[in-house]
């Protein structure tokens, strides 16, 4: 079925993107918009704005039914969710099969098997991937036991949900008690879940993770891998398409996997399976799926050449998937930086506040997705991403320099953003040879903050 | 319609080639400029004058700088009282976590380190200290509700010797 009008239950600079899309497809879109986004870019860029309810994202882009009752009152046949908020809840979509309304995703089943930790994991032993040695545990007496079987350092995860909620490395076994309890109640307060289980804790690790596409009817392609390792308290920062310096085996063990997990779950849309890799050892372990398009596709999309979002909506209308395996053509190298509102001098504290100057990098090769221009706030409501950055480049040198010179170029001024440590990043000679683990970046991040102070001292500065 | 990263990308080609150090396109309510960077490179401004289209009325735009709902912005701290502001605007919350006891009531004694409440700001909670020793006062912000750094949250009874 051709969708001709689609509602974006979404905001910021993925709703931006999902309307670029839409245009192009011809599809007219309806913004669904809290109270403080109603002026937004994305709500001056979509055809029609419809308002979702008030700021907080609990009674607007987190609410079910408030999502319903616009898209009907929209008319819209399909919604699509973005990233974050409704994007991998079961409920929304069982809820638009009910309603006669297309969900841009996979179906129900598939988000609550990928949604579960525990359910993940055990589709993945039955797809045969390697997971980490661990167990469900119901409290720290068992998270004990199983310590003792598969050694310390352990960690600790929420069944309910990633993202570092929940999530609590432990290496001594007088430290277990406190940890299983701090890490229920966050998995409490973040999924309403207090579930854990406990893995192995590899820490010289890569995270890297493979894009999927899936018809739905067990039909599953691969679109390469990603390296997403420079992370700060589990929060990407920088990510690259395809993963540097990995072994050609390794990495073709990588795609099969990831298929192999698509194809049990017989997925539909576009899904992120993640790894962490041991490329000391060769090995890899399968960590979770995440049921979505996710903030770091454009990186794919540069060493592909495909839209995502078109490929979503296409095998939403049924189309299935217009690529084999085959039909890919990879090309080049991409990184991609995250920039927030968020000052790096102050541990990271977020900074929303009124834009008053955005100036950002073109030329070949370079990509901005962003929903913020001169004049529009930053609320303090939703997570402080302003602006994907994107280089690409026919190698991976190529697209770092490209980088480099667009960080250089770009200003964004009246908040604080991350910028500067993007820019020192890129010019750390660690991540240059590339292939780090996700050890590094913490390391690199004290290091330049130290610097930072240093010199701020020596120009008598506070 | 948005021009494509691509168009961007085509255009600036073309006037990398040509004497012009900055254009502008005009297209369907929104500005593009392109222009020259001051260290190599071009940049790019986009502004966005069209409106947003509702499917329903909506409330007006707010007006530029709304001034906060419950105390008033630049509220003078009564006299020798310690006003308590957020370090930055947010969510103010007076408990650890829902159904939890309030980190303080009016009685409480504080220090500089103690914590009086958390503001949540972009997904992260930031925990507001005292930052002054004596006892709360008065409690002027509700749980849940939206501040910015010129709002009240609490007054503080100074210890004697401290400076309101």
């Amino acid at each position: 079925m051709k969708i001709h009008r689609l509602l974006i239950a979404n905001r910021g600079e993925i709703a931006a993107r999902i309307i670029r899309a839409c245009q192009q497809l011809g599809i007219e879109t309806v913004l669904a918009a809290s109270d403080a986004d109603l002026y937004s870019v994305p709500a001056k860029l979509a055809d029609k704005t419809v308002r979702l309810g008030p700021s907080a994202p609990a009674q607007s882009y987190l609410d079910v039914e408030r999502v319903l009752v616009v898209a009907r009152e929209a008319r819209a046949q399909a919604i699509h969710p973005g990233y974050g908020f409704l994007a991998e809840n079961a409920r929304l979509a069982r809820a638009c099969r009910e309603a006669g309304i297309t969900f841009i995703g996979p179906d129900e089943n598939a988000l609550a098997a990928a949604g579960d930790k525990l359910q993940a994991r055990e589709h993945a032993i039955a797809a045969g991937l390697p997971v980490a040695p661990g167990a469900p545990v119901a409290d720290a007496d068992d998270a004990l036991d199983v310590a003792k079987k598969i050694g310390f350092p352990i960690l600790i995860k929420a069944v309910g949900g990633g993202g570092g909620r929940g999530m609590k490395a432990v290496r001594e076994p007088t430290e277990m008690k406190h940890q299983v309890e701090l890490a229920a109640a966050e998995a409490e307060a973040a999924f309403s879940d207090p579930r854990l289980y406990v893995e192995r804790y590899v820490e010289r690790g890569r995270h890297i993770e493979v894009q999927i596409l899936g018809d739905g009817c067990g039909d599953v392609a691969h679109l390469g891998t990603r390296d997403c390792s420079i992370q700060r308290r589990y929060q990407k920062l920088v990510e690259e398409a395809p993963a540097p310096l990995l072994d050609e085996t390794l990495r073709s063990a990588l795609h099969e996997a990831a298929v192999s997990f698509g194809k049990r779950l017989a997925y539909r849309s576009a899904g992120t399976v993640e790894f962490l890799v041991d490329d000391d050892r060769r090995t890899f372990y399968f960590l979770e799926m995440n049921a979505r398009i996710q903030v770091e596709h454009p990186v794919t999309e540069a060493i592909t050449g495909l839209d995502l979002i078109a490929e979503q909506i296409a095998i939403a209308e049924g189309e299935g998937l217009r690529l084999a395996h085959t039909d890919v053509d990879f090309s080049g190298h991409a990184i991609e930086c995250r920039i927030n509102a968020e000052d790096p001098v102050q541990d990271f504290r977020p900074s929303p506040g009124t834009v008053t100057r955005v100036e950002l990098p073109v030329g070949p090769g370079m990509r901005v997705d962003t929903h913020i221009e001169a004049g529009v706030s930053v609320p303090p409501f939703y997570d402080s991403l302003l602006a994907k950055i994107i280089a690409h480049g026919k190698d991976r040198a190529e697209a770092l320099a490209r980088m480099k010179a667009a960080l250089a170029s770009a200003r964004i001024e009246g908040i604080t953003t991350n910028l500067p440590v993007h820019a020192a990043l890129m010019s750390d000679g660690a991540f240059a040879a590339g292939g780090v683990h996700t050890t590094y970046f913490p390391g690199f991040l004290e290091d330049y903050l130290k610097r930072l102070s240093g010199l701020r001292a020596a120009l008598g500065g506070a | 319609m948005e021009l494509t990263p691509e168009e961007i990308a085509e255009i600036q080609r073309l006037l990398e080639t040509s004497p012009y150090d900055e254009l502008t396109i005009e297209r369907a309510g929104r500005h593009l400029t392109l222009r020259r960077a001051e260290g190599g490179g071009w940049i790019r401004e986009v502004q966005t004058f069209s409106e947003p289209s509702f499917v329903s009325p909506v409330a007006p735009k707010p007006a530029e700088r709304d001034v906060p709902a419950s105390v008033p912005a630049g509220a003078r701290a009564r006299t020798g009282l310690v006003d308590i502001c957020p370090p930055l605007p947010g969510a103010f919350y007076r408990a650890p976590k829902p159904g939890a006891e309030p980190f303080v009531e009016v009685g409480s004694w504080v220090s500089e380190e103690t914590v009086i409440g958390i503001i949540e700001t972009m997904k992260l909670m930031n925990p507001v200290p005292a930052r002054v020793q004596g006892e709360i006062f008065e409690i002027c912000a509700a749980n849940g509700e939206q501040v910015d750094t010129a709002h009240v949250l609490m007054r503080v009874k100074p210890k004697k010797g401290e400076r309101g």
